[in-house]
């Protein structure tokens, strides 16, 4: 595959630390962004993403076009507004954002830029994971040789477009990836998801009109400006367009992330990229997005990773990272440690999460232990169903419940095993860290 | 003591200097809490009840909300940790590639359990969620480098950096 195919990923050489601005530039880098800010209005900029077809890479997929289109525009809108990157990564099973930040940061800089420009931002800022600590130097480095270069600042390229970024690094909160939740923690406030509505876009950061975007998603941007909708919708291979990092670890013979089309089947993935199962391993099942998706199975292998596909298959596209469950581990202790992360990470603010989340815990802790009772399945099942969308104030505890429905269902003999005495109880069940 | 004088006491001048610095990129100071916290960390090692309260009142919010946000963070200390924190991650991927052995490794090698201050009074090792390093699981961050590919025949000493 040639450069132009892997547009996210084309800086990002084996033999090189990082793209530093020249190597950015001599790629193609700031073309993008010089296209919009002299040749197009912003709504043509909106209208260009719109065309290409992009969905957020974040794990929602909803359409990056029509959240900006959401931003109040003319005379009586609020002149502040604020663009953000949301560079929380934090769903377990998931690396690609790092990478991106890492390895080539002024991507995400022009990508930042131009979506300020489409709202007609006045600030943007990047939400970093506190943890990221070799990304929040790469940025900070790069943002000099941004404003340096003309690309930030004041009349960005001679233009009337005037935007600054600060990065503000956070200090480890699942939750913060949540986008109230992050404009709650932007503002230094503790990190409780917002009531919707009002959206962000209409009353975000300090009540101004705000959008969030996923780092993944801003870097498709300058690529979809430079070389326009059309060539972007021509790298999807199926329903979907452009193209996605997807990743897969576990007990593969070469755990990694690859830029593919959209609409590459699981197979491929998992099989070709990922050299299939380490040897004396096999596959049991996988989770196709991150912590927060269902388990698919061997016969999905054949499923492409496109939104809607997976999602008919019973899972979520999500963060297209996969985790490779094997025929050696143990289906209920692993959906034990997804459980005991998410309970750990519930902001505590509504009732369902708070309390639904560490019940889970217990009754899997009482299972895998040897203390569970037949009933105890059933009252997993009530706790998936309470804490289904719509009973909670925000996405977490569904997304919890996702990987622990899906179980129950393909797995429950490796539970019921526990609970008749077939599987030996493992000592210390309620131990955690 | 005067809130002032506490907070002079408490914070010294480049810590000040530095606060102020990050309240300066935000529209309301409020918004400097993670970075200030951070930056009395970096000195003090963690983050007491008097810093807390100095912190606060330069921030110009009450000392309750500063605590809910500071309770809050993974990476902010509310008691004494050793000189360097080691996070290990415990999520997923790690978990199934020998997190728990590793954690076990580090606690027998560091003679203390997570949460605890080694003897030497050099580290404490805790428990994070997913670093995003997980095609190179095993992974943890001492101190501020990440390191990755932590297999059973990876010595401590070597994650830690130490001369064996």
């Amino acid at each position: 595959m040639d450069a132009a195919a892997k547009p996210l990923t084309r800086n990002i050489l084996p033999d090189r630390d990082y793209a530093t601005l020249a190597d950015y530039e001599r790629s193609g880098g700031y073309q993008g962004l010089r296209r919009a800010v002299s040749e197009l209005s912003p709504q043509a900029v909106q209208q260009q993403v719109s065309d290409a077809g992009l969905r957020g890479r974040g794990g929602a997929g909803f359409a990056t076009g029509l959240k900006w289109s959401f931003v109040p525009t003319g005379e009586d809108a609020p002149k502040i507004r604020f663009m953000i990157a949301n560079a929380d990564e934090m769903e377990p099973g998931t690396f690609k954002d790092r990478l991106l930040m890492e390895k080539d940061p002024h991507q995400l800089l022009e990508g930042l830029i131009i979506a300020g420009y489409a709202i007609q931002a006045t600030q943007a800022y990047i939400f970093l994971r506190g943890e990221y600590h070799l990304a929040a130097r790469r940025l900070n480095q790069a943002l000099l040789e941004a404003r340096a270069g003309g690309y930030l600042g004041r009349h960005i390229l001679g233009s009337n477009f005037s935007l600054d970024i600060h990065l503000h690094a956070g200090a480890g909160r699942y939750i913060c990836g949540e986008e109230t939740a992050l404009i709650n923690a932007l503002e230094g406030k503790r990190a409780n998801p917002r009531a919707k509505p009002p959206f962000p876009q209409v009353s975000g950061l300090w009540g101004k009109p705000t959008v969030v975007n996923n780092v993944e998603t801003l870097c498709n941007i300058p690529h979809i400006l430079h070389y326009g909708s059309a060539w972007y919708q021509s790298l999807g291979r199926g329903a979907d367009k452009g193209t996605k990092l997807f990743g897969a670890s576990g007990r593969v013979r070469r755990p990694g992330v690859w830029e593919l089309p959209m609409g590459t089947p699981v197979r491929e993935i998992l099989e070709d990229h990922a050299g299939g199962m380490i040897p004396g391993y096999a596959l049991r099942g996988f989770l196709p997005g991150g912590a927060s998706t269902d388990f698919l199975l061997p016969e999905h292998l054949d499923v492409v990773m496109d939104y809607d596909a997976v999602s008919k298959a019973g899972s979520r596209l999500g963060t297209g990272t996969m985790i490779v469950l094997d025929d050696k581990t143990c289906p209920v202790r692993m959906v034990l440690n997804l459980q005991q992360f998410f309970a750990g990470e519930s902001c505590g603010w509504c009732t369902p999460c708070r309390d639904g989340l560490p019940w889970v815990v217990v009754l899997l802790q009482a299972i895998i232990g040897g203390q569970g009772r037949s009933e105890d399945l059933d009252t997993l099942t009530d706790l998936v169903r309470m804490m289904a969308p719509g009973n909670t104030f925000c996405a977490l505890a569904p997304g919890a419940m996702e990987p622990l429905q899906s179980a129950l269902k393909f797995f429950r003999a490796d539970f019921e095993a526990y609970i008749t005495g077939k599987t030996p109880p493992l000592e210390q069940a309620d131990e955690y860290y | 003591m005067s809130i002032d004088a506490q907070t002079a006491s408490m914070l010294n001048a480049d810590d000040i200097r530095d606060i102020k610095a990050e309240m300066a990129h935000y529209p309301d100071k409020a918004a400097a809490a993670v970075e200030a916290l951070k930056i009395v960390q970096r000195r003090q090692g963690w983050v007491s009840d008097a810093a807390l309260t100095a912190v606060a009142s330069l921030l110009d919010v009450s000392t309750a909300q500063l605590e809910a946000v500071a309770t809050f963070y993974n990476l902010i200390y509310r008691q004494p940790v050793g000189e360097t924190v080691i996070h290990y991650c415990s999520s997923v991927t790690c978990w199934m590639l020998g997190a728990d052995d590793l954690r076990e490794r580090l606690c027998r090698h560091l003679n203390a359990r997570p949460g605890q201050i080694s003897p030497d009074g050099r580290y404490t090792l805790l428990p994070i969620a997913c670093l995003g390093a997980c095609d190179q699981a095993p992974a943890l961050m001492v101190g501020e480098r990440l390191v990755t590919g932590v297999g059973a025949e990876t010595a401590v000493t070597e994650i830690l950096g130490e001369q064996s």
